[in-house]
């Protein structure tokens, strides 16, 4: 076993974030038409453009929750949804501006799978968006390098966390921090892109792919 | 996970493993223990440390101090919602069900802590008097414990401090797999119940307190101006969020300072948890 293998087995993140970062220098997105899109090289800007994937398909679907407003919503839920769309516009703003010219491609998606004139399909799909979306922040957060861009993505993650504790009320009050998303140590998950992306794709027609974090989408 | 399997794969690779640890399986033998006593997913600390142990690297006294600060807060936010659910506080029965879910949270990241920390934990004794803290911050909440409302007031300027307080702490954790990782999954867990505290108060007729922080304190209370100074920013990483192309028009002032929480430097959470008796 080599002492790489080891280092990732056991998890040592400060030797493992410096052996990552040999490979950061430069950055090419592939963008092969026929696959889809690579956040690119490990870096910094592969994590943004992650950041950026899982932002367009989360700011895709509330504006598509927005100008569908599902049966029976109350003014409540429609002026809170509203503001959550907003969050997610902005999010998604953010980093296509902030990546500039490094940013990938406007991701089309697909949901096609969900009936959104359905209140228990919808904020399902909205609750599984916000909590993949705190799992896979909070397990890229040791990838980035840049302390101005994990703060950045702890300002987003909170965020995050905060509309799924609205929504879970909403399906299920008191849901809002339960067993199925927390440990026995009352913490949320972290997931690692690899495990996020299939996920996303589902509701994607332009696949994201992450070949250098070890997944490649079929 | 299976610790004597890792152990013979290192052992493959570095014959000389058993010596680099001192006093040798002993120092095995504490981290099974270790484990055991608190939860497998303590397991990866007790990894680093045995392998700083094993390779030399000293234990950085900076990220005890980030773990050591993050425990003051998690003990004043335990005691506070063991005393408000053991309180005569008038509460919902859903209202109840919240405190219970939030003080197990709590209770749970403060025994988090104390495994990592072992012997290097500040005790909980050294806070306030003799562990006994001051609610009403020095007569400023004087019906915490008397008014529900009053009660999750505070609840909701700890929660969302406590928000401010973990992301402010994030860099000094920057490349650290484990504690990084730990610190961001109780930081989300603190969101989320600053979102269910802030829900309660929107339905017990806060109609402007939403889940979300918007501008610098929607509270109402000014004695909480502090704890949410800068969260009116709308300046992120040299991007005007409010120049941004929203749904109609601009992203607006008030979306633009909801979509990003605002860290706080430790400096700034000691003076505001100060009154409560964290030192």
């Amino acid at each position: 076993m080599a002492r790489r293998s080891f280092l990732r087995y056991a998890g040592a993140g400060v030797a493992g974030a410096g052996l990552l970062a040999i490979t950061s220098s430069c950055h090419k997105d592939n963008q092969n038409p026929t696959v889809g899109i690579d956040i690119g090289a490990k870096g910094d800007l592969a994590i943004l453009n992650y950041a950026y994937a899982l932002e367009q398909l989360e700011a895709a679907f509330y504006i598509n929750v927005a100008a569908h407003m599902y049966t029976g919503a109350t003014p409540d839920e429609i002026a809170l949804l509203t503001d959550i769309r907003d969050h997610e516009v902005a999010h998604r703003e953010f980093f296509k501006a902030a990546l500039g010219t490094n940013a990938i491609a406007t991701l089309t998606p697909n949901f096609s799978a969900i009936d959104f004139t359905s209140r228990a399909k919808v904020l399902a799909a909205a609750q599984a968006f916000e909590d993949t979306g705190v799992t896979a922040y909070n397990g890229a957060g040791y990838l980035i390098q840049s302390a101005t861009y994990l703060t950045l993505a702890g300002k987003i993650v909170s965020v995050e966390a905060r509309h799924a504790s609205y929504i879970r009320n909403l399906l299920s009050p008191g849901s809002f921090a339960d067993t199925t998303v927390l440990d026995a140590n009352g913490m949320d998950k972290q997931q690692t892109i690899a495990q996020v992306l299939p996920i996303a794709n589902t509701y994607l027609t332009t696949k994201v792919s992450a070949s250098n974090y070890g997944y490649v989408a079929v | 996970m299976n610790l004597s399997g890792i152990i013979e794969e290192i052992e493959k690779v570095d014959p000389e493993f058993q010596d680099r640890i001192s006093p040798r399986r002993a120092a095995i033998k504490n981290i099974t223990s270790f484990g055991s006593k608190v939860a497998v997913a303590a397991m990866p600390f007790a990894f680093s440390t045995l392998f700083k142990k094993a390779y030399g690297q000293t234990t950085t006294t900076s990220v005890n101090d980030v773990l050591n600060f993050a425990l003051k807060l998690e003990y004043l936010e335990a005691a506070f919602y063991n005393a408000g659910v053991a309180s005569s506080l008038a509460f919902s029965t859903s209202e109840k069900a919240y405190l219970q879910t939030i003080k197990g949270h709590e209770n749970a990241h403060v025994a988090f802590l104390q495994g990592i920390l072992g012997s290097a934990a500040v005790a909980q004794s050294t806070q306030g008097t003799n562990g006994t803290y001051d609610f009403t911050a020095g007569g400023t909440f004087p019906t915490v414990f008397s008014s529900v409302d009053t009660f999750f007031a505070v609840a909701q300027a700890f929660e969302d401090t406590g928000v401010r307080a973990y992301k402010g702490q994030a860099p000094n954790l920057l490349g650290n797999q484990v504690v990084l990782t730990a610190a961001l999954n109780i930081h989300s867990v603190e969101a989320r119940h600053a979102s269910a505290v802030r829900q309660i108060r929107r339905a017990r007729g806060a109609a402007t307190t939403k889940p979300w922080i918007t501008g610098a304190n929607d509270t109402g209370i000014p004695a909480v101006n502090g704890n949410y100074a800068g969260e009116d920013n709308v300046l992120q990483g040299g991007v005007t969020i409010t120049s941004l192309a929203g749904v109609s028009g601009n992203v607006a002032v008030n979306a633009a300072t909801e979509a990003f929480d605002e860290p706080l430097t430790s400096a700034q959470v000691v003076v505001l948890v100060a009154p409560f008796g964290v030192k």
